[in-house]
């Protein structure tokens, strides 16, 4: 079962003459009489019931040790990093509530997909406004430059990833990004663009200036 | 010809048909449960509780979808084959017991849709007949990966068929009947009288080429998705998609049951687990065993196929008729 007849190997050298290497996984028989001993012992090996075996382990395991692999994706969900890069979420300012943003321009300007539109205005305090300020979700790449260039810490990435939408280009309104008043107290400070994430000093190792 | 046994072949015929239909759809979902279990995924969750509803789900898909019939396909050909397949599976049944006789009132039901006397031959001839099913989808589909699907269909099979064909010899050597109830009722003792422990070379003869037989992994090269798409299935959709599946899974029915009637002590009773029950257990016992090794061991190559048939089993196979042969000759 576990029988092979291998082909004998004639095209070997044609083969490494290209810069490639064939791999033995062992050595081939040679003689009719070594290829009997091998179909043997690979018979009487009962290599077969060791890999029954196994998936036997696997099933007990699963069902009865509670060792699945597989989450129920939408009511379970795994964690993300806090760096992971998902769709937008304007800041809103603790004190007032108001909108973080400045209207400077700085991430339209640097986004590489050309997909944050702003419209400003001057408001009745003569300050400048953010009147509109939307995101094409179809284009952007989700390279984080809107975000890093931000001297306000007004755009950030948020952790919503699922992004399936009937529109092909989903446009996002400012509305849909800014931190709505009544989960303020919710909204988490933004660390940073390139912020260590939460666990890293579990994953950091010793350099090798350390030893 | 008494209408009784009339009307009751003909329920006979309709309950067969429908509980194996039905039982093909759940083996299905069985299947793609105990391989998810057995790579630790969960499998279908959520139509219905524990995903049960999924296979009604997959029916209406399959009734649904677009039945595709290829332009340069040979027509009715194409569109024939899936029936052949499922047909013969159904045909073959005919002649199977599958439980002991039970009495309702005081009429005797033999659940046997047809005892005839050569019930072993007729079963394994007309399931080589299914052979057509795919040879003939896939020669007719116009498609080379559907052609060499059918390739491997005539060699698989026809190969498998002697093997089927050889191994069975040796135990019928002993019983000295064709019938599948004298069979039975050969083995009517306890555990050790069945013939698995008389013809243990001939019982794994059997289950190896029951395995290419019924096309299933690791012998299902006919639609290796890997090599050849989906082989002699390749051009299909639908339900005549579903039939092949219909076919192939009434088929593992029909080799599990005969296996566990020639081997394993068929219908009769089984210490104080009454013989109806013990022949299930043994039927889903087999079938375990056939989505086991789905799970765990790896297609072979063509090549080794034929290898392994011709070189090996059917040797194999005529040896252990030689010596049942001498043995009841001494
Ligand atoms: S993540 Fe990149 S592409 Fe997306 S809006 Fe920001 S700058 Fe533009
Ligand atoms: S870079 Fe920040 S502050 Fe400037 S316009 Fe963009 S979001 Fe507003």
């Amino acid at each position: 079962m576990g029988a092979h007849i291998e082909e004998k190997e004639t095209t070997q050298t044609v083969i490494e003459s290209d810069g490639y290497m064939t791999v033995h996984d062992g050595k081939y028989p040679d003689s009719r009489w070594k290829e009997f001993t091998q179909v043997m012992s690979r018979t009487l090996k009962t290599e077969l019931f060791g890999g029954l075996k196994i998936t036997f382990k696997n099933m007990i395991d699963a069902l009865f040790r509670n060792e699945m692999h597989t989450i129920r994706y939408p009511v379970e969900k795994l964690p993300i990093s806090p760096r992971y890069r998902a769709v937008h979420k304007l800041l809103a300012l603790l004190e007032s509530g108001n909108n973080r943003c400045i209207g400077c321009g700085l991430c339209e300007k640097i986004c590489i997909a050309k997909c944050i539109r702003m419209d400003t205005k001057i408001d009745e305090n003569s300050r400048k406004e953010v009147s509109e300020y939307t995101i094409n979700l179809g284009r952007c790449i989700f390279c984080g430059y809107c975000a890093e260039v931000c001297p306000e810490l007004a755009i950030v990435h948020g952790g919503r990833y699922e992004n399936a939408s009937e529109q092909r280009a989903h446009f996002v309104l400012k509305d849909d990004l800014l931190t709505p008043l009544d989960f303020l107290k919710d909204q988490k400070e933004y660390t940073g663009f390139g912020a260590p994430s939460d666990d890293a000093d579990a994953k950091i190792q010793k350099t090798p200036l350390a030893y | 010809m008494d209408p009784i046994y009339f009307l009751e072949t003909i329920i006979k015929i309709l309950v067969v048909l429908l509980v194996f239909s039905a039982l093909a759809g759940f083996t299905t979902y069985i299947e793609r449960k105990v391989l998810a279990f057995m790579q630790r995924r969960l499998g279908p969750v959520h139509v219905g509780p524990v995903g049960l509803l999924q296979i009604l789900a997959d029916g209406v898909k399959l009734f649904t979808k677009e039945d595709f019939v290829p332009q340069n396909a040979n027509k009715p050909i194409f569109m024939i084959a899936p029936v052949i397949t499922a047909a013969t599976a159904f045909i073959a049944m005919s002649a199977i017991p599958f439980l002991p006789e039970f009495t309702i009132g005081n009429h005797t039901v033999t659940p046997i849709i047809s005892d005839v006397n050569v019930g072993l031959l007729f079963v394994l001839g007309v399931m080589a007949t299914g052979l057509y099913g795919p040879l003939l989808a896939g020669m007719a589909s116009g498609n080379k990966w559907a052609l060499l699907g059918g390739a491997r269909t005539a060699i698989q099979l026809l190969s498998y068929e002697i093997v089927t064909g050889l191994s069975i010899l040796a135990p019928l050597m002993l019983v000295g009947s064709l019938s599948l109830i004298d069979i039975n009722n050969y083995q009517n003792g306890c555990v050790t009288d069945w013939l698995l422990w008389t013809q243990p070379v001939a019982f794994i003869l059997f289950l190896i080429a029951g395995f290419a037989e019924t096309n299933r992994t690791p012998f299902d090269l006919l639609e290796h998705e890997a090599e050849v798409i989906a082989g002699y299935a390749t051009e299909y959709s639908g339900m005549r998609w579903g039939m092949f599946f219909i076919g192939e899974y009434a088929n593992l029915f029909t080799i599990s049951f005969l296996a566990a009637l020639v081997f394993m002590g068929g219908f009769n009773d089984l210490w104080f687990i009454p013989g109806g029950i013990a022949i299930i257990l043994k039927v889903m016992l087999l079938i375990f065993f056939f989505l086991w090794t789905r799970a765990s061991w790896p297609h072979i190559r063509p090549d080794q196929l034929m290898w392994l048939c011709w070189k090996v089993l059917m040797p194999i196979a005529v040896i252990n008729i030689i010596v049942t042969g001498l043995v009841i000759m001494l």
